[in-house]
């Protein structure tokens, strides 16, 4: 269960978090909706720790402990996976190397045995096949001469083969064509379990079709304005952020 | 810093310790009596010791370089020892080498012992001054190969030694050489024959141990017609506070068809983070492409020294001959590097490739100063040069010096350099996916330098990335 009590978190002088609060309780999606500039960004990176962005007030628990004190890897290995808006080429490191590296940082942490590179290559193969993905992919460069839907369907393996506890998509929709979306989806629901919960940012309501959220927050000016059912999605994509923010 | 980095950083030069070993030295400083001694030392033929003085005597006449873009309060020469050597009489096979030197190679990860070296590895191992075991030679001379250390050479095969020794690199080249000339102590002599393929990967270990001691080794490998092989040299060196002057001269040359493949992992101590102690690595490499179609190619991995200043460099004479130039120099804390290539255009159809990654972090500067010539006579020359620099944090410095001069129209030179840095997004990039700071580093920078990593014979090519990867410790955050 992800609990985030009256967050505040600024960049700079900037405050852009200005007291949020929401519980995904596990085994729940919710969906954060927001107009640009909201502060959408800025909460998925406070929740995995990125440098810069400063907390000056609340409290973020996973599972009952504390991650606000974590460093970006300790979060990975407690089970939070950030999925990125724009993913982040890795230039000369193989595909391959890189997962297997990373799942095995994450094993060591979490006390488990690391996989050889044959067992690793199993794992991923499979997950490849799954996500309807080319097997050249693992031996590319890390999002390197990626197409946008490719870098997005590279978050999608990673995922799968990190299996977190909890899944924040970062505007991972933006620029996909329906193709490419419905496969963020299937990355998505393919993990849905009692075990597994999700923090779904979208700028849209078209994600919200194919990963059905429990919840939809709006985000707005730092701020949860207004929760409520998958519902609430379709009617702001009829009357827009503004005539809820006037309301 | 967290105590766990800190540890770390203290433990991150694991071959800093000495070996408590009876020593003999000779006196401090350099004259004519030191250079004779060192002569007779190695029980040398007249000849040796004429060219020896000759040098000397030139090098009293030269002053040092001072155009690299390093610096270093003024070396004094005559308060260096010249020669040390462990004290017992120079070892006839392996069995009568002092236990507690094999115990220093065993520490090194340098097997000298036969039947448990790697296969297929023959060691050359210098300790200090001489060479203290060389493996392997029974299986070698088999097939013709001649591999042992330069002192046996110049009594046991002085033909080959006068006619090859100073004719790529002439005593006059530079004020290193030239020292050298007179002063080197050891070093590894390699001979393949005429259409032999060197049955098996030839390696030299350099550790300096002694105090106050300069190290100057020589190396001499010859390829015949038809003739292969691939070298590699390892160097590693105590922690101590003062600067340590190693001074080596490489010499190679291949004839018609033949192939020399020369790699380096260059580890000597590179100081401590303040700046303190480590060695200064002045050396010069050349090869000669003398005959038709040969080629010689260096990959060249340096993370140690406080300083370095070197150019391992090709003469490309034979038509068709092929010189390479692969290059990884990692600077961390104070050290600085100075490092490229000389690729000199002569024969017909001649082609050079010059890959180099400079990777800077701390407060340390890095160079890349590359001279490509083409000559008249090189019609149809090409190069390709690629220089990459990465900076790790905001108080290094990476340059990069390219000198190109053409005299023939029908030569294509190309030259690529770019410049970045680690950016934050990609290490949060790895650190979000479950790596340390640490790991993300090493992993990006092996990813930097893949093009020249893949340049290494496989068994060094991992102990490689994580010589990479642990020079690099504590670099960010």
């Amino acid at each position: 269960m992800l609990e985030i009590k009256n967050l505040h978190a600024r960049i700079g002088e900037k405050e852009i978090l200005k007291g949020v609060s929401l519980t995904v309780p596990t085994g729940e999606i919710h969906a954060i909706m927001g107009p640009n500039g909201a502060g959408k960004s800025t909460l998925s990176y406070v929740l995995s720790g990125r440098d810069g962005y400063e907390v000056t007030e609340g409290e973020v628990f996973y599972n009952g402990q504390d991650i606000l004190a974590l460093a970006p890897e300790d979060r990975a290995a407690a089970g939070i996976f950030l999925a990125f808006q724009y993913p982040v080429e890795l230039p000369g490191v193989g595909n391959a190397n890189f997962l297997r590296t990373a799942v095995n940082a994450v094993r060591r942490k979490r006390g488990e045995a690391e996989l050889d590179a044959v067992a690793f290559l199993k794992l991923a193969r499979a997950a490849v096949k799954r996500l309807h993905m080319k097997e050249d992919f693992l031996k590319r460069n890390v999002n390197v001469g990626f197409s946008g839907g490719e870098k997005k369907r590279n978050e999608m393996l990673q995922m799968a083969l990190l299996q977190p506890g909890l899944a924040i998509l970062d505007e991972t929709d933006s620029g996909l064509d329906i193709d490419a979306l419905k496969i963020v989806a299937e990355g998505v629901n393919a993990l849905r379990s009692p075990n597994f919960s999700a923090l779904v940012i979208t700028h849209y309501q078209r994600l919200l079709d194919h990963i059905v959220p429990d919840v939809v927050h709006v985000l707005s000016a730092g701020r949860i304005i207004r929760s409520g059912t998958a519902a609430l999605a379709l009617e702001l994509e009829a009357h827009g952020y503004a005539g809820l923010e006037a309301a | 810093m967290s105590a766990s980095m800190q540890a770390i950083a203290e433990q991150k030069y694991k071959y800093g310790f000495t070996t408590d070993i009876a020593m003999e030295d000779f006196p401090r400083g350099l004259s004519e009596d030191i250079v004779r001694r060192i002569s007779a030392k190695k029980s040398e033929p007249a000849w040796m010791l004429e060219w020896r003085l000759k040098a000397y005597r030139l090098w009293l006449t030269m002053e040092e370089p001072d155009w690299a873009h390093v610096k270093h309060p003024p070396i004094d020469y005559n308060d260096l020892y010249y020669y040390a050597a462990p004290a017992a009489p120079a070892p006839k096979s392996l069995d009568d080498v002092d236990p507690e030197l094999l115990k220093t190679y065993e520490k090194l990860g340098i097997p000298l012992n036969e039947r448990a070296a790697l296969a297929g590895v023959a060691v050359d191992a210098v300790f200090d001054s001489v060479s203290v075991a060389t493996t392997f030679r029974d299986t070698l001379s088999k097939s013709g190969v001649i591999f042992c250390p330069i002192s046996e050479a110049v009594r046991e095969h002085p033909e080959l030694v006068k006619k090859y020794l100073g004719s790529v690199v002439p005593v006059r080249d530079n004020y290193f050489s030239a020292l050298n000339s007179a002063v080197f102590s050891d070093g590894s002599f390699v001979f393949i024959p005429k259409g032999v393929r060197c049955p098996m990967e030839l390696s030299t270990y350099f550790r300096i141990n002694a105090r106050n001691t300069g190290q100057f080794e020589r190396t001499l490998i010859i390829a015949d017609d038809d003739a292969s092989v691939s070298y590699l040299e390892g160097c590693t060196a105590p922690m101590r506070d003062e600067n340590q002057l190693h001074a080596a001269v490489v010499e190679l040359v291949a004839m018609d068809n033949a192939k020399i493949k020369y790699s380096t992992v260059q580890n000597w101590y590179p100081g401590d983070a303040n700046g303190k102690g480590g060695i200064y690595n002045f050396v010069t490499k050349r090869g000669a492409c003398r005959g038709k179609n040969s080629k010689i190619s260096w990959t060249q991995v340096e993370t140690g020294s406080a300083i370095t200043w070197k150019y391992p460099s090709c003469v490309l004479l034979g038509d068709g001959s092929v010189g390479e130039f692969y290059s990884v120099a990692v600077t961390n804390n104070h050290q600085q590097a100075d490092t490229g290539t000389k690729m000199i255009h002569i024969g017909k159809n001649t082609t050079s490739t010059i890959i180099s990654k400079g990777i800077s972090a701390g407060k340390s500067e890095n160079t890349y100063r590359g001279l490509v010539k083409i000559l008249a006579s090189a019609s149809g020359a090409r190069n390709h040069t690629q220089c990459d620099s990465l900076l790790i944090g905001n108080e290094c410095g990476a340059h990069t010096v390219p000198y190109i001069e053409s005299r023939n129209s029908s030569a294509k030179v190309e030259h690529e350099a770019t410049t970045s840095k680690i950016a934050e997004d990609q290490l949060f990039y790895c650190r979000s996916r479950g790596l340390s700071e640490e790991d993300a580093v090493g992993l990006i920078v092996n990813g930097f330098c893949k093009d020249v990593l893949k340049e290494l014979p496989m068994e060094f090519a991992v102990e490689a990335q994580k010589l990479l990867a642990v020079s690099l410790e504590g670099s960010v955050g």
